[in-house]
């Protein structure tokens, strides 16, 4: 059991090894590849252990809870963990066409295996320094890849993402060290009792408000995005690919984990907070895209609005909302860097990503117009896809206590999606080149072309698949909900392992 | 001690956004650097603060006779620091490329990335 | 930096920062000590070896990039966390074992890549800034 759960933490960063070793050789890009297959394989391997068992924990090096270190993995995170694993797949084989030789010699295959392993270890770590400490690692990682290989434009971006990250993650640290200095312990599973028994209650919602902005700033909601369109459209296409589909999504599920976990008790108070915060997410970002005239910026202002659909289901705290949430959480990963990806490919073909200077796309490369319209579809919620599901599922979990308001902001959201991705449409794909040039695939070499496209098919396949077979997908949301309201078979396996449940620390009050 | 700590705290946080509030790129950090070494201290005293005591066994992993320190939060707070420490380079990295890119570190005028006119 | 006495100080200071990095390292089994201050220490050894003769000079004394010496570390420490599969322990459990009335751990090996990776994450570090500053 110990090995299924850290495998797919070890695994990136044995590549990552391995790729540093060989940076100045041709095959540093195929390791990169092999190690992301090598971690699907554990990450499947993972799935498959917590659907036969439910909840499966460990103890890092058999000290037991909560003095070791607790790896555990519930519904939600073995999702994620694979989920991640596909995502570093489908990146890695694309960036093969697009990171060049000098980035590879600047640790850009390094940087990117410790940053999905700082991920993983983020999804799978039942301990808040132990999170702490993943945060960091992917944060480093993801600076790295911001700057490596790229123009006087991420220099910029980096600025202003490294910092506005940085204010976060001490926000979070403060918040871990006030907790441990409050209640004695870091275990995620023996917080959420002794919270539940501190007896100044006020302390902990402040905590968990400082935890809340901390989390809320990395997931880039209302009124902390601003990071995210100023960094996302500055680097390689493969990193920002990366980017989109993961680590706002970190942020959104340390606020999951804590808010189904840990702070419950006071949720008049902090999911109201997030309810709003959520409404306000999903209607500033798809307001900021549609002034937007650069394809990979509308993209970003997107992933703002989106999270606050994720962050709605949370706020709700229904069992259907949550469903809901998690659902939305696998499909939007899916398609948001399935989108950047197919925006990479866009540039490469027209040479730019503003869209008023390209165009065309629709006639020369029509395959690519049926790979970008299926995951554009599913963002804005068309059926059959798997966004229709996703964003159904949330707007009847917001009708069910008659929040009509909040049902008509989500809704309005995906009216405006749409509005968003005609856009995009019209202007790359249907008006002719400005230039008169003709954006056709044949412009590739024959193993670009295999590289770039290999991935994007495979993920918006993935998407329809979702989207015409979803029952599947929402039973295993549905558990995954089941395991975050009522946290028993968490708790039992993380104080079950390594020995009988140790006494729990008694809470000194302040 | 735990309050002379807990003021000390503040006053680093209070320097760290004051400078913070600046346009200018290496003030920022500097404040920043500063923000991190005041949560530092908080940790620290959350931890409870026992003078003279090392969170250490004896010989033969003796107990000592007085009262030991707790071992965890300096454990945490050596993590704390040496990231810290990491990142800091890192940025400090960062702001002399940024420098070498713009030819200045004010803050309002790195538009390379939100060019003016987008804010139509 | 041309200084007489800091290139005569520095050929001392360099090889007596590299012993006692390794004495600080040994000495983290059971004391105050151990792979990351060790690490920084010999780093400032080589340190201060380039503020003396220049940057060249220490790359040419090290043979390697630190880049290798990082690398090795982060493998080093892998193992040391893996090693334990063979023994059928959790990830990153303690091994003690006897070779030839030697005593050896796992502990000791990661803590030897907990060095390198120091070691030569900071050197990288230190001779890009010092690259750039010229």
């Amino acid at each position: 059991m110990t090995w299924i759960l850290s495998l797919p933490i070890l695994l990136p960063f044995i590549t990552a090894a391995a790729t540093l070793m060989l940076r100045n050789r041709k095959g540093a890009g195929w390791i990169s590849v092999l190690g992301s297959a090598a971690s699907l394989l554990a990450a499947l391997a993972l799935l498959g252990a917590v659907l036969r068992e439910g909840v499966v924990a460990t103890q890092m090096s058999g000290w037991p809870a909560p003095y070791g270190i607790t790896l555990v993995s519930d519904y939600l995170s073995a999702a994620m963990v694979l989920i991640t694993a596909i995502i570093a797949l489908a990146v890695s084989v694309w960036a093969m066409a697009e990171v060049g030789q000098t980035s590879s010699r600047y640790g850009w295959h390094t940087l990117f295996q410790t940053l999905i392993g700082g991920v993983t270890g983020a999804f799978l770590t039942g301990d808040l320094f132990n999170l702490y400490v993943w945060f960091e690692v992917l944060l480093i990682s993801s600076f790295g890849l911001l700057v490596v290989g790229g123009r006087r434009q991420a220099i910029d971006g980096a600025v202003k993402y490294v910092t506005l990250n940085l204010i976060a993650t001490v926000l979070f640290l403060c918040a871990a060290g006030l907790l441990y200095g409050a209640t004695g312990t870091l275990n995620m599973a023996d917080l959420r009792q002794a919270v539940a028994a501190h007896p100044d209650q006020g302390l902990m919602t402040l905590i968990a408000m400082m935890l809340m902005i901390g989390f809320g700033m990395k997931a880039a909601v209302f009124p902390l995005f601003f990071w995210l369109p100023a960094s996302y459209h500055t680097p390689h296409y493969a990193v920002s690919a990366l980017f989109a589909g993961l680590l706002t999504k970190v942020g959104v599920y340390a606020l999951m984990r804590m808010f189904t976990l840990i702070f419950v008790n006071d949720q008049g108070f902090t999911h109201e907070i997030l309810l709003w915060v959520a409404c306000l997410t999903m209607l500033t970002g798809v307001l900021g895209a549609a002034a937007q005239s650069d394809f990979r910026k509308i993209l970003s202002f997107h992933i703002v609005s989106q999270i606050g659909y994720m962050v709605l289901g949370l706020a709700l705290m229904t069992p259907l909302a949550l469903m809901g949430a998690v659902f939305y959480l696998v499909h939007h990963i899916i398609v948001k860097a399935n989108l950047f990806l197919i925006a990479g490919i866009a540039q490469r073909l027209t040479g730019s990503s503003d869209l008023y200077r390209i165009g065309g796309l629709y006639r020369s490369a029509p395959l690519l117009a049926v790979l970008f319209l299926i995951p554009a579809f599913s963002l804005a919620g068309f059926p059959p896809l798997s966004g229709f599901w996703a964003k159904f599922v949330l707007v009847k979990a917001t009708l069910e206590p008659g929040m009509w308001l909040v049902a008509f902001i989500a809704l309005l959201t995906g009216l405006l999606t749409i509005f968003s991705m005609t856009k995009i449409w019209a202007e790359a794909f249907w008006k002719p080149h400005p230039a008169g040039r003709q954006p056709s695939l044949a412009l590739l070499s024959p193993r670009a072309r295999r590289l770039l496209l290999g991935p994007v098919i495979a993920l918006a396949a993935m998407t329809v698949l979702i989207g015409v077979w979803p029952a599947p997908f929402a039973d295993f949301a549905t558990t995954a909900a089941e395991q975050l309201l009522n946290p028993v078979a968490y708790l039992d396996a993380v104080f079950n392992v390594a020995g009988p449940a140790a006494p729990p620390v008694a809470p000194e009050a302040i | 001690m735990i309050t002379i700590s807990a003021i000390l705290a503040g006053l680093l946080v209070t320097c760290a956004v004051w400078l913070m509030l600046s346009a200018n790129l290496l003030r920022f950090i500097f404040g920043l650097l500063l923000l991190s070494n005041g949560v530092n201290l908080a940790i620290f005293a959350a931890g409870r603060l026992t003078p003279g005591a090392a969170p250490l066994l004896g010989a033969g992993g003796a107990l000592p006779e007085a009262a030991m320190a707790n071992a965890l939060p300096q454990a945490l707070l050596l993590t704390a620091i040496v990231i810290g420490f990491g990142l800091f380079a890192f940025v400090l990295a960062l702001t002399m490329k940024a420098y070498r890119v713009f030819g200045h570190l004010d803050a309002d005028r790195m538009r390379l990335a939100e060019p003016e006119k987008d804010k139509a | 930096m041309n200084s007489l006495i800091l290139s005569t100080g520095a050929r001392l200071l360099t090889a007596l920062f590299m012993v006692f990095s390794l004495y600080v390292l040994l000495r983290g089994h059971n004391a105050p000590g151990g792979g990351f201050i060790g690490g920084l220490i010999a780093a400032c050894g080589l340190t201060i070896h380039a503020f003396a003769g220049g940057v060249a000079e220490t790359r040419k004394a090290l043979k390697t990039d630190p880049r290798n010496i990082a690398a090795l570390g982060l493998v080093a420490a892998l193992i040391a966390g893996l090693l334990p599969a063979f023994a059928g322990t959790e990830p990153f459990s303690g091994l003690w074992g006897e070779i030839a009335g030697l005593k050896l751990s796992n502990i000791l090996l990661f803590d030897i890549g907990v060095y390198l990776a120091v070691f030569g994450g900071i050197l990288t570090l230190v001779f890009a800034l010092e690259d750039t500053l010229k």
